[in-house]
This record gives C-alpha cells, sequence and structure tokens, in this order.
C-alpha cells in the first residue's frame, strides 16, 4: 500500500495511505478515494452512501468556502500546490482549520518539498506526500527548525508575543 | 534603535543555521542550482551576471554603530571593500562566493542582523520615515510599527508565497519620505477626532511596468487593529492575486482590475471575519515600544553659537548646513543627511572605511543611531548643532560631506547593467554623468530640489517613475538609450512622471537635462521647485528645448 507522512500526536511517521487519488475521468476502484470538488459535488453522495471513506482534492483557483457544509462528511482534504510557488492553498488551509474547525486531515499534495514544512505545519496542514524524496525525520526536522514563530496560526503554537508575556 | 531579545536573537540563529546546512547540500551536489534557488531566494542571495549578490535587510532603514561596523567589516572579508545601499533601505553585497554566504548570516546574526525575505514573494522589508524619532512633524513614532511588521511578516505561515513580492511603507507625519503611495501597502498615521491614533490605509500603488499612485481604502483604521487589517488585505490578494502572469501579479494589478471601491469591500468583509483575534495584544506593542533605547536629550537652546562661528569660518560647512541639514525636534539638535552621491561616484555606494567612519561619528555624537533612506543616502538623525563642525569634518575626511541632498545631483540610480543581470541599460554611467554636468555646486543651488532617479529597466529599481526627472534605459537593436519622463514625484503629493518624447541615446542624456534646467530657470516664479513649474507649464516647453536641440 502507498504510503505518506503524516502528523500524529506531535511525531511525523510515514503511515499506510488507504486512499486512492481518482481522476474526474477514471473509473471509481473499490475503497477510500480522494475526488476533485467538481466529482464530489455530483457524486458524493452517492460515494458516501456506499460506506466509503471521501477526501476532496481542492485545487488553488477553488473556493475552501465551497466546501463548509460538506465538512462533517468528508474524510480529509487534499490542497494541492502545483507549484511550491503557489501559496493560494496555506490560506485554503488554515481557514479550513481556523475558522470552519475542520479536525480531520488536511494533505498537501503536488510540488511539496522540505523547505515548505514549516510553513505547512503551521496553517495545519498534517499529512504530506512530499515531492523530493524527503522523510519523516526531515518533516520533524524542518518543522522544529524555529524555535519561537511570531504569528498565531492553525497550529496552536505560542507565538513570540505570548512567550515573552 | 530596537533592543532584541533572547527570542529574536534565537530566531535569527536558527534560520542561519538552517541557511548553512543547505548551502553544505548545495557545495556536497545533493541538490541542483535550480533547487537551491528557492531556498537562497529566501535568503536574499541572488546570483547575478559577474557573481553572487547578497541583500541584507536593514529593517525600516535603522542601523547602529556596531551593526554598522559589522557590515564595514564584511564589506572588507568577503567583498571588495564597499556595499550599496539600496532603494529599499537594504545594504548590497556584489561580489559574494556562496561558500562564505553561511558565515556571512552567522556574523549578521552576531549584530541582529539578517537577510530573511529580502528576496522571493512574501513581505519584504519595511520602508519607514528616515527622521523617525527626529521629526517634530511625526505624530506617532513609524519604527514601532515597523518593527511590530518586521516581526509578524517573519516566515510568516500563510503569507510567505504570494503572487508577488510585497512592500510596506509607513510614515509617522503627513510629510511623506517613504514614497508610501507607490507601494504595495502604504500606512500614514492619522489623528483621530478623538485624539486616537490611527492609519490611512493606501493600497496597490507601485512602480514597474505598470506604474500607479495607490488608492487609499482605509481612510482611518484605528491602531490597535492594524494586524488583523494587514490579515485580511494579504489574505485577499494572496487568494486571488494573478499569478499567470509575472509582470500582472502585483498587488496593484488587483486592485486596479477590482477598482478601489471592491477592493476596500472585500478587505472589509475578511477584516470583520479575522476580528481582533488577529491583532496583536497591546501589551505586545508596548513591549515593541519600550524595547527601543530610550533617547536623552540635552536641554539646550536653539541657536549654537560654535555652530554659527564655524559656519561663519568655513563655507563649505556653510554650504553642507543649507543643504543637508533637517529640523529636529529638540532645540539644539539637528538632522544630519550624509549623502552618498559624491560627484563621480556610484550613488548608493559606501565603502568599508566610510561606514566605520560614519559609524564612529553616530556613536560620538548621534546617539547612536544611522539611518537608510529609500533615496539611498545615510542619516543621523540626532546631532547637537555644537558637535556639527566636527560631525562635518569627520565626514568630509573621507568624503562624504557632498552638500547636495535633494539636489540635481543627487540621483538614485539602481545598478544597472553593471551589475544586473534583468537590466536593458546602464544607470550608474548615466548618474555620474548628469552628477559632473552640474558639479557647480552654486548652480545646483541655485535650481534647487530637483530629484532625478534612474531605473536600467522597466523594473523600475531607480523609480523613476516617481522622478522630478526619471530616466529609463531601454534597449535599442542592442544599443542603450534612455527615455525621460518629467513631473514624477514620490512624496506625499505622489505622480506617475510623463513621457519627454522619443528615447536618446546616452551621450545625450545629461546634455537634455542641461538644457531642461534652463528651460526650467528661465519659466519659474516665485521659487517653485522644477516640479511645480512643470506642473503649472506642462511638458511643452520641455520638449521643445530637448528635441529642438536634437534637430
Amino acid at each position: 500500500m502507498p504510503t505518506r507522512i503524516k502528523l500524529q500526536d506531535g511525531e511525523y511517521r510515514l503511515v499506510e495511505d488507504p486512499f486512492t487519488t481518482v481522476g474526474d475521468d477514471a473509473g471509481l476502484p473499490p475503497g477510500d478515494v480522494i475526488i476533485s470538488l467538481t466529482r464530489f459535488q455530483t457524486e458524493g453522495d452517492q460515494l458516501l452512501s456506499e460506506g466509503r471513506k471521501v477526501g476532496v482534492r481542492l485545487e488553488p483557483a477553488e473556493e475552501v468556502e465551497a466546501l463548509v457544509y460538506d465538512l462533517p462528511r468528508i474524510a480529509l482534504v487534499a490542497v494541492v500546490f502545483p507549484k511550491y510557488r503557489d501559496g493560494r492553498s496555506y490560506t485554503a488551509a488554515r481557514l479550513l482549520r481556523e475558522r470552519y474547525g475542520f479536525e480531520r486531515e488536511i494533505r498537501a499534495v503536488g510540488e511539496v518539498l522540505r523547505e515548505q514544512a514549516g510553513f505547512m505545519a503551521r496553517v495545519g496542514i498534517d499529512a504530506f506526500s512530499p515531492a523530493d524524496g524527503s522523510t519523516p525525520e526531515d518533516w520533524a526536522r524542518a518543522t522544529h527548525r524555529q524555535r519561537h514563530v511570531y504569528q498565531r496560526a492553525a497550529d496552536r503554537r505560542t507565538p513570540a508575543f505570548a512567550e515573552r508575556e | 534603535m530596537y533592543r532584541y531579545d533572547t527570542l529574536d536573537k534565537e530566531f535569527l540563529a536558527d534560520r542561519a543555521a538552517e541557511f548553512r546546512e543547505q548551502v553544505g547540500r548545495r557545495l556536497a551536489g545533493e541538490i541542483t542550482e535550480d533547487q537551491f534557488k528557492m531556498i537562497r531566494l529566501m535568503n536574499g542571495l541572488y546570483l547575478q551576471l559577474h557573481a553572487y549578490m547578497l541583500r541584507i535587510a536593514v529593517p525600516y532603514g535603522a542601523l547602529n554603530p556596531t551593526q554598522m561596523r559589522a557590515l564595514a567589516q564584511i564589506g572588507r572579508k568577503y567583498d571588495k571593500g564597499y556595499g550599496h545601499f539600496t532603494t529599499r533601505t537594504n545594504l548590497q553585497f556584489h561580489w559574494i562566493k556562496l561558500a562564505d554566504a553561511p558565515d556571512i548570516l552567522d556574523a549578521l546574526a552576531a549584530v541582529d542582523m539578517h537577510a530573511i525575505q529580502t528576496s522571493g514573494n512574501c513581505i519584504r522589508n519595511t520602508t519607514a520615515d528616515p527622521f523617525a524619532g527626529a521629526t517634530a512633524e511625526e505624530i506617532d513614532d513609524p519604527r514601532v510599527w515597523s518593527e511590530a511588521i518586521r516581526q509578524w511578516s517573519s516566515l510568516h505561515p500563510e503569507f510567505s508565497f504570494l503572487p508577488r513580492k510585497f512592500k510596506v511603507a509607513i510614515t509617522g507625519s503627513a510629510k511623506d519620505r517613504t514614497a508610501a503611495k507607490v507601494h504595495d501597502i502604504g500606512l500614514m498615521m492619522r489623528r483621530g477626532r478623538d485624539g486616537a491614533f490611527g492609519f490611512e490605509v493606501i493600497v496597490g500603488g507601485g512602480l514597474g511596468r505598470t506604474p500607479y499612485v495607490g488608492p487609499t481604502i482605509n481612510e482611518f483604521l484605528p491602531a490597535n487593529r492594524l494586524f488583523s487589517y494587514l490579515e485580511a488585505v494579504l489574505r485577499v490578494y494572496n487568494r486571488h492575486g494573478r499569478r499567470d502572469n509575472i509582470y500582472k501579479a502585483r498587488i496593484k494589478i488587483l486592485v486596479a482590475a477590482l477598482g478601489a471601491e471592491e477592493f476596500a469591500r472585500q478587505v472589509k468583509e475578511e477584516w470583520e471575519k479575522i476580528g481582533p483575534a488577529g491583532d496583536l495584544p497591546d501589551t505586545e506593542i508596548a513591549r515593541i515600544r519600550g524595547a527601543f533605547v530610550p533617547m536623552d536629550f540635552d536641554t539646550l537652546v536653539n541657536r549654537s553659537e560654535a555652530f554659527e562661528a564655524a559656519k561663519a569660518a568655513d563655507p563649505a560647512l556653510a554650504r553642507f548646513a543649507r543643504n543637508n541639514l533637517r529640523e529636529h525636534k529638540r532645540p539644539g539638535y539637528t538632522i544630519v543627511e550624509i549623502s552618498l552621491k559624491a560627484i563621480g561616484e556610484t550613488p548608493g555606494d559606501a565603502t568599508s572605511d566610510q561606514m566605520d567612519v560614519v559609524a564612529d561619528l553616530a556613536e560620538r555624537y548621534g546617539h547612536g543611531d544611522i539611518r537608510v533612506t529609500h533615496e539611498q543616502n545615510l542619516v543621523l538623525p540626532h546631532v547637537k548643532l555644537d558637535d556639527l563642525a566636527a560631525v562635518h569634518a569627520g565626514l568630509k575626511a573621507v568624503g562624504l560631506a557632498t552638500p547636495n541632498v535633494n539636489l540635481i545631483s543627487d540621483i538614485i540610480a539602481c545598478p544597472g547593467l553593471d551589475y544586473c543581470a534583468l537590466a536593458n541599460a546602464r544607470a550608474i554611467p548615466i548618474a555620474q554623468d548628469i552628477a559632473r554636468t552640474f558639479a557647480d555646486q552654486d548652480r545646483a543651488e541655485l535650481i534647487g530640489e530637483l530629484k532625478i532617479k534612474i531605473s536600467g529597466c522597466i523594473n523600475a529599481c531607480g523609480h523613476h517613475h516617481v522622478g522630478h526627472i526619471g530616466i529609463l534605459g531601454v534597449d535599442k537593436k542592442g544599443e542603450e538609450f534612455y527615455q525621460l519622463t518629467l513631473g514624477g514625484s514620490g512624496a506625499e503629493d505622489a505622480a506617475v512622471g510623463s513621457m519627454l518624447g522619443p528615447a536618446l541615446p546616452a551621450g545625450r542624456v545629461a546634455g537634455a537635462i542641461d538644457t531642461m534646467v534652463d528651460v526650467y530657470l528661465r519659466e519659474r516664479q516665485d521659487g517653485e521647485r522644477f516640479l511645480d513649474t512643470f506642473r503649472r507649464t506642462g511638458v511643452t516647453p520641455f520638449k521643445e528645448a530637448v528635441y529642438a536641440d536634437a534637430n
């Protein structure tokens, strides 16, 4: 079974990934799937009624607000980074966590590199399919690199101004 | 100066350690230059025409003598004995070896400095009024807010991969010495009706290919709501700014496409959702304010007999005093501007020896405070008039007493084709040519305030759009030509200059400016500035004179 890096109880681990990512035109395999927002909007009810877990892939140009009412039914959200430079999915992840209270997996897919680890962890992304062959150890190191952070964010780390109090 | 606490220091140390490891991976061949590009650009390291260039952040343009000496030492040890102050109030070293970069970042961290976010599509160094804390005009000290922004924007989890770079300017008074209206966000301190202070928020100004004077989207933002509001602006931009075309990716394009009103509405809607949870606690702003070294000014009278006597005895000092001093808020003190535009030299360059002398003078006579201006000069903001003769002598000894601040030879220029991989034409030799043409100081003073700004390409690092006279280098079939614009301003009366006419070859630029200056001197009324005359007469008399000469 394929794997992804997952943050569990503060530890980065390589864990099995039961989800199959399915394109819009592909046939549906049995089991848990990740599908596009468009496909979810047309086929989501059917798939959920079959008792499988369904994850939704959210492209950077898609509004996270479109998912809000379905969040209780969604097993995970895969936020896409088509290029590492495209930072829209940081906002999507942060809003999912902070504004819409989504507590299940948010997975980073696409051009996911260890240099982004610190940023991704801070906006609440907790699962990673890296494109650079990096390991859970690399991710642990990258996200703990800075002993201090200056902002409040979705990871609930204590920001500098609160540490100083 | 803001004093770093342990936490601020550890933040820089961690960052420098990470970069050392990354450079190690590159030097060992574990990552390609292409993969390394993202990493180095997050640490201010550019690959230019001849070597690596390291851009060091000078947050809101403030330096203490220890920091200035460290920069001088880096220049000596790792570069060619000089550095280049930029229009972002940063300092660039143009001849850096990759293997030295980690040691340089360590040396910087040791004096509370860094190169974080001096490149890349993130929130860059904030520009603040270089006279902050010294001018009587200010409502509040913009450095306090700039330092808070520095911290808030450092490795921001959500806003480090924006559509394009993002620059903020803050001015503490109605007078604008930061070019606030041509920044991505300009914040101009305002006093509210109830006496509380806040900011006028200007968004979407900018230069480059598509210059805009930014519109005001909020007339009065209460100061304690600044950070939630910044978050709202950045979030709207991060989500909706264009990413398909690098030239249309700045926030100005989004603001122009939506219209200022609609953009303001979207920001307000987002801001209301964020609420005060997005703001910094008042206690943290108070802590930052308290972490600035307090100034213990002496009680003096406004007139210094020593200074008056020295001026009477030394015409060079008198000239320096006429052109390089600005009014200080305390009697008996003055703000000293140090021109980095010595005639025939590269605008913005300072040698390591000059940096050391500025550090010494600041320590001895200037409360240990040094500023960098976006016009590529330095400032000693707190000097006693009694000490001015000594300061002037010290500056003069190292060629830093050029009495031309705001005059025609005080020219802004980007590094241009002499260094930069993006440039189409050289900028520095043009600046040197013009400065030589107006080397006569009496004539320069007679002409008065005239701001010339030169960019070697359309990216406009030399801010040519907002020059009273702007000069843009263009490439015409392999030959360098220069497009002149008139009537721009980066101050509170901000305006984008209008085109004079067809571009001129390099050899004709200084002559054309000389011609236009003659037109101005002929046309000017009641001591008006070049800019005011231009605004009154329009482009025609200038255009006729320049192109009549060409025929």
